[in-house]
């Protein structure tokens, strides 16, 4: 038995987020729904507490008897998810005060997902695996239905705890497959016995944990509900669930698919091939014709998943390292896009989603279209914008892998996808206003914009070299063990 | 001889059974929260009757998490439906169509 002070030690960041959540929920509870600022301004301070608890020289330490672990590549992942839960956080006060549901649990519940997120990608075990995932997806039920007033985010809600469940259910029951078949739950464990012929239960597991898991991204076929969720929930809901949750669940597939069943890699990559090539199709075809713009980057979230497991397939630690950068530029994309969609509301403050508004941005609020215009860009992979690095170094590692046909169809569905991100941009840009839209109300939204859109534009380039090689050094981590 | 073949058909047959529940059901949303339990069951089984066949504890430990964290699922499951059913009057299968997909 590991003594528990070592282990409490090494999970650190989570401990801090737990007590934390818990902290904020007192303080909520007695103070009531106006400390909704104080209480997402405190979030903030403890996910920066929690990512100074991740500072350390050890390249890799299991926790908890080999349930838990914290490396390099959970440190890369968790670094991503908790500043986007951050982001959420504080993007969403405005939001949330003018739809009448200003209230203090918003903060709460997005710090539990972040705290299962982080369990998600230092999980070393099927069960904590399990925790996690679970941990995330109860706070992320909750947050779909949070408008709850509205029947399209109650429905979104509905429908997002439905499906989850069943996908819970689904990569449960293959846990138990390999669980009986394999005879353990550690990764270390299976990564060992593993290996060679497999016997037709573990099979049966493999598959069924990775359709769970491909739920979580949004992978093709088990995307139907990230149109109906992202167009039903809260905007800054959205912007979270599109960012912090799918680069967990990817960190948590890269981990699972490598380290459990790294002896298995010519069975599962065939799922993740196919599931790769159907995500980038129907991301880009699936997003021509929609007219909302939160189901527009919907169909974008899927499309880029289908990009990042390019990376996966490749399985190499090239590809690795591309889809953790991959992930970490996906996320400010991404995020980036759904602060264009709150800024954008009827002078009367509703909420607008409907694409035919964009027209005319530029010339109404020329920085916002300017904005808007690097996202698109840079979510189409048009080089100089950052978005085209990562979309290189995932195909690079394809090729180098000799998947040529990956990389083909991935380079056709982005230029099938580049038809509707440049269609935003021509409406905003070259269409003649309709209607008025009211003027940005938020300092702290419009600072975070801003500093999306730098990220994004050329001047991101600076950022490339230090992430691809800290997202080098995490790959290596889990590729050779 | 009841052996471990029976136990894992049956919990089979569960799974089949509650996966089958949410799509074939078109009436209710609270069918669809029983069938969830009931796939829950079937796993629970699997886990059970694999840790008494490898002689191996962790398989009852996952259990009792999956009881834990269904217990969980099920109460905010349930809330959800209370609040859609605020706003809707409904909780039929079919009137869940306010958003296409």
């Amino acid at each position: 038995m590991q003594p528990l002070v070592q282990s409490l030690g090494i999970a650190a960041p989570e401990i801090v987020l737990a007590l934390g959540a818990m902290a904020l929920l007192m303080i909520g509870t007695f103070r009531g729904d106006r400390s909704l600022p104080l209480l997402s301004w405190l979030a903030v301070g403890i996910y920066a507490v929690a990512g100074l608890f991740m500072i350390d020289d050890m390249p890799r330490a299991f926790a908890f008897d080999g349930l838990y672990v914290a490396d390099l590549f959970s440190d890369y992942l968790k670094v991503v998810v908790y500043g986007a839960a951050a982001v959420c956080t504080v993007i969403a006060i405005p939001y949330l005060r003018r739809a009448h549901s200003d209230k203090f649990e918003y903060p709460v519940l997005l710090m539990l997902g972040a705290l299962g997120m982080g369990m998600m990608v230092s999980a070393n075990d099927l069960l904590s695996l399990y925790v996690g995932l679970e941990l995330q997806s109860l706070a992320a039920y909750v947050l779909a239905a949070f408008h709850r007033s509205e029947t399209k985010s109650s429905e979104a809600g509905l429908k997002y705890f439905v499906l989850g469940a069943l996908a819970s259910g689904i990569l449960l029951y293959g846990i138990s497959l390999i669980y009986g078949f394999v005879g353990s739950t550690n990764f270390v464990a299976l990564g060992a016995q593993l290996e060679g012929q497999a016997s037709i239960g573990v099979v049966f597991g493999l598959v069924f944990i990775f359709s769970g898991l491909a739920f979580k991204i949004s992978a093709v076929p088990f995307h139907m509900w990230t149109p109906d969720v992202y167009e039903g929930a809260p905007t800054p809901v959205a912007a979270f669930f599109a960012s912090a949750p799918k680069v967990a669940a990817m960190g948590l597939l890269v981990r699972v698919a490598i380290e459990g069943f790294g002896g298995l890699a010519d069975e599962w990559r065939q799922i993740i091939a196919f599931a790769a090539v159907a995500s980038m199709i129907l991301g880009a075809v699936g997003a021509i014709g929609q007219t909302s713009i939160k189901r527009l980057l919907a169909y974008s979230s899927i499309n880029n998943i289908g990009f990042a497991l390019i990376g996966l397939a490749a399985g190499t630690e090239a590809g690795i390292a591309g889809v953790l950068f991959y992930m970490g530029i996906y996320a400010a994309m991404t995020i980036g896009s759904f602060l264009v969609v709150l800024a954008l509301r009827d002078p009367d403050g509703t909420p607008v989603d409907d694409m035919a508004r964009l027209a005319g941005l530029s010339k109404t609020r020329p920085g916002l279209a300017a904005a808007l215009a690097v996202f698109m860009f840079s979510l189409a992979g048009i080089p100089p914008m950052l978005g085209f690095w990562p979309k290189f170094s995932v195909f690079n590692a394809a090729i180098a892998s000799e998947m040529y046909v990956l990389a083909v169809i991935g380079v056709v569905t982005s230029v099938v996808g580049a038809y509707y991100y440049l269609r935003v941009v021509k409406l905003a840009y070259f269409d003649e206003p309709v209607g008025t839209l009211a003027p940005g109300d938020s300092r702290v939204n419009g600072v975070v914009l801003t500093a999306a859109a730098v990220f994004c534009s050329p001047l991101g380039m600076l950022a490339i070299a230090p992430l691809v090689a800290w997202a080098t050094a995490a790959a290596r981590i889990i590729v050779s063990g | 001889m009841i052996g471990i073949t029976h136990y894992l058909t049956v919990a089979a047959i569960l799974f089949v059974i509650g996966v089958l529940g949410i799509f074939l059901n078109r009436k209710n949303v609270i069918i669809i929260l029983m069938s969830i339990e009931l796939i829950l069951l079937a796993v629970n089984i699997n886990f059970v009757a694999f840790s008494a066949y490898l002689g191996d504890l962790v398989g009852q430990v996952f259990a009792m998490f999956v009881l834990t964290v269904a217990a969980g699922e099920a109460a905010i499951g349930l809330a959800i439906l209370v609040i859609y059913f605020r706003n809707r009057g409904t909780i039929a299968v079919d009137d869940i169509n306010m958003m296409k997909g």
